[in-house]
Order: C-alpha cells, then structure tokens, then sequence
C-alpha cells in the first residue's frame, strides 16, 4: 500500500523545547517521521520532516495546533509524493567562502545547471563579523560531466576575493 | 567460497570487539576467501572487516586501488591483527557502509597513518597510508574494535578549521571540540 506522506515546515523563534515539543505530539498522534531537516537559522529554529499517517492536511493542522501555538511557531503542511531509501550519492562537492557579495550563490549554481549537474544538498552560512561579513557555501552534487569541465567553468568566478573549489567526492564504502 | 550473510544495523553484535587471530592457518586462509568474494559481492564495497559477517577475529581487506580518479595506495591488501601505531592530520569524508545500507556521512578521520599487520601467512607487514586509503583502514580497523562510522559521523556545518584535537580510539567516539 503507498503510504500517504506530508511535508511539515516549522519555523520560530529558537529556544530550548522546540523538537522535543513537537515529536512528542506527533508520537502522541500516532504520527511517523521520515527524513528531516532541523536548523537554526538567523536565530530562528526551521524544521521541514516528512510525516506518515496523518489522514488530511486540516486534521494535522487541527492536531498540532495547540503544541504549535504554545511554542510560537508557524506551521506549514503540504502532501508529498515521497518514499523512503530514496539516497542517490553526490560525486562533487563544490565549495565558495570569500568576502560576501551579491549574487554569488546565483552564479555558481547557474553554472551548476548549465552542466546539468543536481545539487542534493546546499548549505550556506554567513561567517566573519558585521563589518567584515565572510559568505561559505558548500554544495553536494551529481554531475555527468568531467569536473574539470565544471571546474573550468567556474574559474570566472574566482575573483574579488571569492574563492571557489571544486573536489570529487569519493564515498568509502566498507 | 562462499558468499557470507553481512550483518547490518541494529545487530548488536557489531559492537562486539574482535580477537586477535593467532594460528595462521588453512582455515584463516579459507575463511579470507569468503570474506573476499563477500566484499566483492558488496555494492561498491572498498573494504569489509570480518566481524562484518559475524567473525570476531582481527581480519580486515582494503583495496583502493579502484576509485574513479587514482589516490595513493598499496593495492588490494589482506591485513590479519592490524594495528595503526602512528597517525596525524585530519580531514572530513564521506563514508557508508555495507553494514549500514543506505545511509552515508562525513567522517573526520587521520590523513596519515603508520600501520603494522600479518599477512595470511602470518608474515610481518608495515605500510605508510594516507588519505582515501588511510580513512579505509581507520573505518574497517574501528569495526575490529566494535565501532561504526556513524559513531563517528559530524554534519557538514562541523568547522574543520576550529578543531584542534583529534583523538583515534575509545568507545565515546573520535573527535571532540577543544
């Protein structure tokens, strides 16, 4: 039987209580988690999970309303195709960090999708202070073409104290 | 030769620690054949260590000399009571595992190790690792000592460049911030 899943996104200010707070309802419910994601970001605490076994969106939102409000979050329900040992393995990590400036994660991933190259995980942060704010990007992708081509590609974009870095990602397997 | 049933997480026999091996015999030898057509039979198995199949002896096989782009190594390698006697550097890389299907992650392993071992036959080996090889021997040598890589798994968010200790070993798990 296809299990009927929804993607649930959270978001709030962070503090303490915020996951334990909301699996505990959902265990409650009944409810099963699959993948997800958790991440403080900006001081804000973000969560996106799939969840099984809940019947519709409004029974989920009326379920969970009252651990949501409780934590001041927002809660945001979509259904999902979606299945578990779904896993594909990157094969290139591209790496950006330098001085921040506009329009580099524009760039780089545009040259990504020009090569056809599918990003599986993204991650991005800004470092450094106020006055000197440093931007760090790390992207786990599968690509088709030689890295070199990809490599060769992104030389452009290393300037201005942008330093990009493309690597293969060699997965040890034993 | 037979292909042998791999043990894959929960089972708790993979925390088992593993005996050293001390008769190098015909039936050390048979048992490495199987655990080698075991490993070749693994989905892009590198590595295996035999507890992996439910032998509690110090026997691992490594063989790095077939990745996509050419590191550093010493060929396909049978190493029995391998131990690592010095090891320095640190790098993050990704790792699975045939006992943990469907799963990888980031690992900070040693990027250069110094290792000693027997052969089959019981013969004294030495080897200077590094990289992609010396994280082989580190992940299939911490199955010898009843520990997983995802014991050891870091996210990516994980600074590399904050971290000043690295400690190999112990059952808590490897790196710890300082």
């Amino acid at each position: 039987m296809k299990q009927l899943w929804h993607m649930l996104t959270l978001i709030g200010a962070d503090r303490p209580g915020i996951v334990a707070g909301v699996t505990r309802a959902l265990y409650d419910q009944g409810l099963n988690l699959g993948e997800t994601s958790m991440l403080r970001l900006g001081g804000n605490f973000t969560i996106m999970m799939m969840v099984s076994g809940g019947e519709s969106e409004a029974s989920l939102q009326e379920n969970l309303k009252p651990v949501i409000e409780s934590l001041g979050m927002c809660l945001h329900i979509d259904p999902i195709e979606a299945s578990l040992h779904q896993h594909l393995l990157p094969n290139m990590q591209v790496t950006v960090s330098g001085a921040d400036r506009a329009g580099i994660v524009a760039q780089v991933t545009g040259v990504l999708a020009d090569n056809q190259c599918n990003i599986l995980d993204l991650e991005s942060d800004v470092a450094g202070s106020v006055e000197k704010p440093v931007y760090i990007m790390q992207i786990a992708c599968i690509a088709d073409v030689p890295l070199e081509t990809v490599e060769q590609a992104l030389e452009s974009l290393r300037d201005d104290g942008v330093d990009v870095n493309v690597n293969p990602i060699e997965t040890y397997i034993g | 030769m037979a292909i042998l049933d791999i043990l894959t997480l929960p089972d708790s026999a993979l925390k088992q620690v593993s005996e050293p091996v001390e008769s190098f015999d015909d039936d050390l030898r048979a048992f490495i054949a199987d655990l080698e057509e075991t490993r070749r039979n693994g989905p892009a198995a590198v590595g295996i260590a035999a507890p992996q199949v439910g032998y509690f002896k110090r026997i691992v096989i490594i063989d790095c000399s077939t990745t996509r782009k050419p590191v550093p190594n010493h060929g396909h390698l049978i190493l029995v009571n391998p131990e690592i006697t010095h090891w320095e550097g640190y790098d993050m890389g990704r790792e699975g595992c045939l006992s943990v299907p469907d799963y990888t992650g980031n690992v900070i392993r040693a990027t250069r190790i110094h290792l000693t071992a027997r052969d089959p036959d019981g013969n004294a080996l030495e080897f200077d690792m590094e990289g992609y090889e010396a994280r082989a021997a580190q992940h299939e040598i911490d199955h010898l000592d009843g520990m997983l890589f995802v014991d050891r798994v870091v996210s990516r968010r994980t600074d590399l460049f904050k971290r000043k200790v690295y400690q190999k070993g112990g059952k808590k798990g490897g790196s710890r911030e300082s």
